[in-house]
């Protein structure tokens, strides 16, 4: 339910972008999601295009890069991904970490006509 | 032609988040973000809160809620300020509403302000209020499995209220693995073990929410 609020945000981001540029057509927007936020690619398509609609971006594609949760040992400090259920460091066995990718919640860039 | 923007999709938000911060930062207001799913205990905690401080600080109460508003009321009945917000279906509270309820209530007889978001522990992960500390209460009846399944909101917080410890003996709840998965990922967190029903422990939450209020 939260992607409709995220949605609408990202929306309003792009159509501000675009009208500062001079844009006639949002064609795509990259976005940047971090697999910690939870956010469901489906879902964001679904509310894009319902809310879209009349607006330059009602055409835009979508497309999503989706970066899983990466964590930083303190002990060994070796980089792992982080897979559910498995909180300790696969180098050391270590309970200590630092979380360094997948809240990502971003629009990287649009392409505009 | 494409147009790089690396921004936040919830800059805005966050933009009006700490416009809220400085609304209460020049009233004197601490205000605490209590999440959970429902039934964990928010409520309780708040009506918990207020008897232990009554007389001590002055406490303010945003209620937060889909469509009802009987947690205000039982609230109300405690004298103290208190400000519901429908969200009229919506899964959390967002920046934006918050204000509208700052601006609704007496902020200058206020020194605690309590939130009682919407019950989910989702969608409220993201969307900051301006509050100066995020709360999270999980209860024993959910299970420890919970900091997996929702793992911002375990990272996000900085204090987990594990409540109804007054059901420990009947269930099956390991708090040692439950406080380990959360403090991996979130080194400097700070766990209580609480019951708001026999108020078992209540003294450890309410003493490190008076140290937050003396650094305000
Ligand atoms: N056994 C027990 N029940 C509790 C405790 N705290 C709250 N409850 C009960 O749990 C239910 C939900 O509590 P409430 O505060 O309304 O949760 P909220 O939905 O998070 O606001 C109510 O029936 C409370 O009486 C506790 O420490 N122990
Ligand atoms: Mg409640
Ligand atoms: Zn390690």
């Amino acid at each position: 339910m939260h992607e409709l609020a995220i949605t609408q945000s990202m929306l309003d981001l792009v159509l501000e972008q675009a009208e500062k540029a001079g844009a006639m057509e949002v064609g795509r927007i990259n976005l940047v999601i971090g697999e910690m936020s939870g956010v469901v690619e489906e879902c964001v398509k679904f509310y894009f295009d319902f809310i879209s609609k009349g607006t330059l971006a009602e055409k835009a594609a979508l497309s999503f890069l989706m970066v899983p949760t990466m964590a930083r040992c303190r002990d060994c400090n070796e980089s792992f991904e982080l897979k559910e259920f498995d909180w300790a460091c696969p180098y050391c066995q270590g309970n200590n970490m630092e979380i360094v990718a997948g809240k990502e919640l971003f629009l990287e860039s649009i392409e505009v006509e | 032609m494409k147009i790089k923007v690396l921004k936040d999709i919830l800059d805005a938000n966050e933009q009006l988040a700490e416009r809220n911060r400085q609304l209460l930062d020049s009233n004197s207001v601490f205000a605490v973000n209590l999440l959970s799913s429902p039934g964990a205990g928010k409520t309780s905690l708040i009506l918990a809160t207020i008897k232990s401080l009554k007389g001590e600080i002055k406490i303010g109460v945003i209620e937060g809620d889909v469509s009802s508003s009987l947690d205000a009321e039982v609230i109300g009945k405690e004298g103290v300020p208190v400000l519901q917000i429908n969200t009229g279906g919506g899964c959390h509270l967002d920046a934006n509403m918050a204000y509208t309820a700052l601006n609704n209530l007496p902020l200058k007889s206020i020194e605690l302000l309590l939130i009682e978001n919407v019950g989910n522990l989702i969608c409220p992960a993201e969307f900051a209020l301006g509050e100066h500390k995020k709360v999270l209460i999980s209860s024993i009846p959910e299970g420890d499995d919970k900091p997996f399944k929702y793992p911002l909101m375990f990272h996000k917080a900085d204090a987990v209220l594990i409540n109804k410890i007054d059901l420990l003996p009947y269930l099956k709840f390991d708090i040692q693995s439950f406080s380990q998965a959360i403090k991996a990922m979130n080194q400097a967190v700070e766990i209580f073990q609480i019951s708001c029903a026999t108020g078992q422990r209540i003294q450890e939450w309410i003493s490190w929410l008076l140290i937050q209020l003396s650094k305000r």
